[in-house]
């Protein structure tokens, strides 16, 4: 078992994965601008919305500091929504709230889709054919279904709960991948190997499945995240977004609400709508060049 | 039984299996709701002084009987279900006694003369446009391109939102809200056509932009992945045209596209909701909206169950549709279940 865990040590799966990053870093220049491009603007994005707040020393986006959509002014910046509250403020809290709601629903999405995914691939026969029914039902059934009438169903909706009940209906596409590749990464002799040195089922998994499929379920992370995001400021737009609490969806659904757009108050939806473009876009836009600096073959293109 | 009719009937098996499950959570999920929906209802009723608390018992009784809300919970589902089978789908709390399925019936043309035009037009528009800057590369591709790229990755309801203020309250172009002028009344005349022309516009562009992008990048990965097959390959080397070679890849990576195509049809009902909240216009996601506001739950799972049955249905005919062009999908499945 010692001999087995040197050698493990040795061949680790995640040192050659960073050798091979940094390879093809130095060879592509345009791919590293765009990493470099999409990874500062998240940087930036998270850094406004978490530290921003305690930095400026402006902890409560529910205070009123102003009239029905005061114009920006010196003294704030971005002016007062349609309760005379900063937009300023209401910007930086509601991006903390987009991310954390977004960051929970990719969390457990990947969390199921790996549970689903490796279970399936690696206990085949019935218990696959189960789990893939059951996978392909919920792919079926539209998400945004589900995710309006489970929001109805809960009265108050706290944070945690959005981001619990959008994980909820994202996370089959993941399971389906992850079972395709622990499938055929079972047949791999370096599994073999493990599992004749007396490797339990869970340890083998965890050591010799899953770092295999790490890279996949980095990028598979931020489109979940994405799609969180996104799902929830489609909910508050609907008027089903998180209660007590702001966040980029419900800034719009207030200046919905209260026709900023018609009256033109550009304060009052121009910032979240900027922002959440601009999330969306800085999260595909990595993805796609960390896939190509993975998928060498993307590259040619 | 031939492979072909093994291979539809596990997918109608499993079409109805779906939607059984669909139905069931359409019926289940809003009993969640602590109490029930009527509490809710009369509560409102009462908070806003308009019932007092004898009437409000009254209303109570009368809610609790018309939704059968007296009965164990799986004759609840029973009386459900033998309505669906009718086609009723109950009356509106909000706007009682309109009945659900004709208020969804009323939005319902408004989405699609919406939509269906968009996702078209997208498609087609998108699809040539892909297959041409994957093809001819040059300044369309390195131009052109990332504009879509940046346009598909915006939230659609952002693109609505931003279309709005620039075209229609900032340059005053196009009217800034509804289907139609709101002081006209629906009637087949010129002036009410050319109303709904104009209101139609924007929320038509803004849809159609989106589509065309994410068409588009999704169509330029697959004529890339395309460029590198041997048959392009061969065609070059033979002199064979570019209009021709276009065309070629055009057909070979078309499959795909076509899938997206009609689960885009499929899942047009919930596909544009919000725009449809931005520009006010009177079809399935305002109506949706105002009877999220409303607690209107009826008409909410009236409109659920519409989207559901539109997806379902979908993706049950891509499936049928897939086995009947490609051999090789319904061995596998048969093989694979």
């Amino acid at each position: 078992m010692t001999v087995m865990t040197q050698e493990r040590a040795r061949f680790k799966p995640g040192a050659a994965w960073l050798t091979g990053l940094k390879q093809s870093l130095a060879v592509t220049t345009l791919l590293n601008r765009r990493l470099l491009f999409s990874g500062s603007m998240l940087v930036l994005v998270i850094g406004f919305g978490v530290l921003g707040p305690i930095v400026l020393g402006r902890d409560n986006p529910m205070k009123t500091v102003g009239g029905l959509y005061d114009p920006p002014s010196e003294k704030i910046w971005l002016g007062t929504d349609n309760f005379g509250r900063d937009v300023f403020t209401q910007l930086m809290h509601g991006t903390r709230t987009s991310l954390v709601i977004g960051a929970i629903a990719g969390m457990e999405a990947i969390l199921i889709g790996l549970l689903i995914g490796t279970m399936a691939g690696y206990i085949g026969g019935v218990v696959e054919e189960v789990l893939m029914a059951l996978t392909n039902v919920v792919i079926t059934i539209p998400s945004i279904v589900i995710l309006i009438l489970l929001s109805i169903a809960i009265s108050t909706r706290s944070i945690f709960a959005m981001g619990l009940i959008i994980g909820l209906t994202s996370w089959p596409w993941t399971a389906r991948a992850v079972r395709a590749q622990t499938s055929s990464l079972r047949t791999r002799e370096h599994v073999d190997i493990a599992r004749l040195s007396g490797a339990g089922t869970l340890s083998l998994v965890i050591w010799e499945i899953l770092p295999y499929m790490l890279s996949y379920v980095v990028m598979a992370f931020v489109l979940q995240l994405n799609t969180g995001i996104l799902q929830e400021a489609a909910l508050s737009m609907l008027g089903l977004g998180p209660s007590n609490t702001i966040s980029l969806g419900q800034m719009l659904n207030w200046a919905l609400l209260w026709e900023s757009v018609r009256t033109g108050a550009w304060w009052g939806f121009a910032p979240p709508a900027l922002f959440l473009t601009l999330i969306a876009f800085s999260l595909l836009l990595l993805q796609a060049s960390v896939d190509e600096i993975l998928n060498p073959r993307l590259r040619k293109a | 039984m031939t492979r072909f009719q093994s291979y539809l009937l596990n997918k109608v098996l499993w079409f109805l299996l779906a939607f059984c499950i669909a139905l069931t959570l359409n019926f289940l999920l809003p009993r969640l709701i602590p109490g029930n929906p009527v509490d809710v209802i009369v509560g409102e009723m009462t908070s806003g002084g308009t019932l007092s608390g004898e009437v409000a018992q009254k209303v109570y009784a009368a809610y609790i009987a018309q939704f059968g809300l007296d009965q164990p919970i799986w004759m609840q589902f029973l009386f459900y279900l033998r309505s669906l089978a009718r086609g009723d789908l109950g009356i509106s709390f909000a706007r009682s006694p309109a009945r659900v399925q004709d208020l969804i019936s009323q939005a319902l043309p408004w989405t699609i003369a919406l939509q269906l035009p968009a996702i078209l037009t997208g498609w087609i528009v998108g699809n040539s446009l892909g297959v041409l800057t994957a093809y001819k590369k040059g300044w369309l591709d390195r131009g052109v391109f990332p504009i879509f790229m940046f346009i598909s990755s915006m939230p659609y309801y952002c693109l609505a939102i931003l279309l709005l203020y620039l075209l229609a309250v900032h340059l005053t172009i196009f009217p800034v809200a509804g289907g139609y002028s709101f002081a006209m009344t629906p009637a087949l005349t010129w002036n009410f056509a050319r109303s709904v022309v104009e209101h139609y516009i924007l929320p038509f562009s803004s849809l159609v932009l989106i589509f065309i992008g994410g068409q588009s990048v999704g169509m330029r990965a697959m004529s890339i992945y395309e460029l590198d097959a041997d048959y392009v390959r061969y065609s070059r080397s033979l002199g064979v045209g570019d209009n021709r070679i276009i065309a070629y890849i055009f057909r070979n990576a078309m499959l795909p596209q076509i899938t997206g195509l009609a689960l885009a049809i499929g899942s047009m009902v919930s596909g544009a909701l919000i725009a449809e909240i931005v520009f006010s216009y009177p079809g399935v996601g305002t109506l949706l909206f105002s009877a999220i506001r409303q607690n209107d739950y009826p008409v909410i799972q009236g409109v659920t169950l519409l989207i559901m049955i539109g997806v379902l249905t979908a993706n049950f005919l891509v499936d049928v549709a897939y086995g009947f062009i490609d051999p090789r999908i319904r061995a596998k499945q048969v093989g694979e279940r």
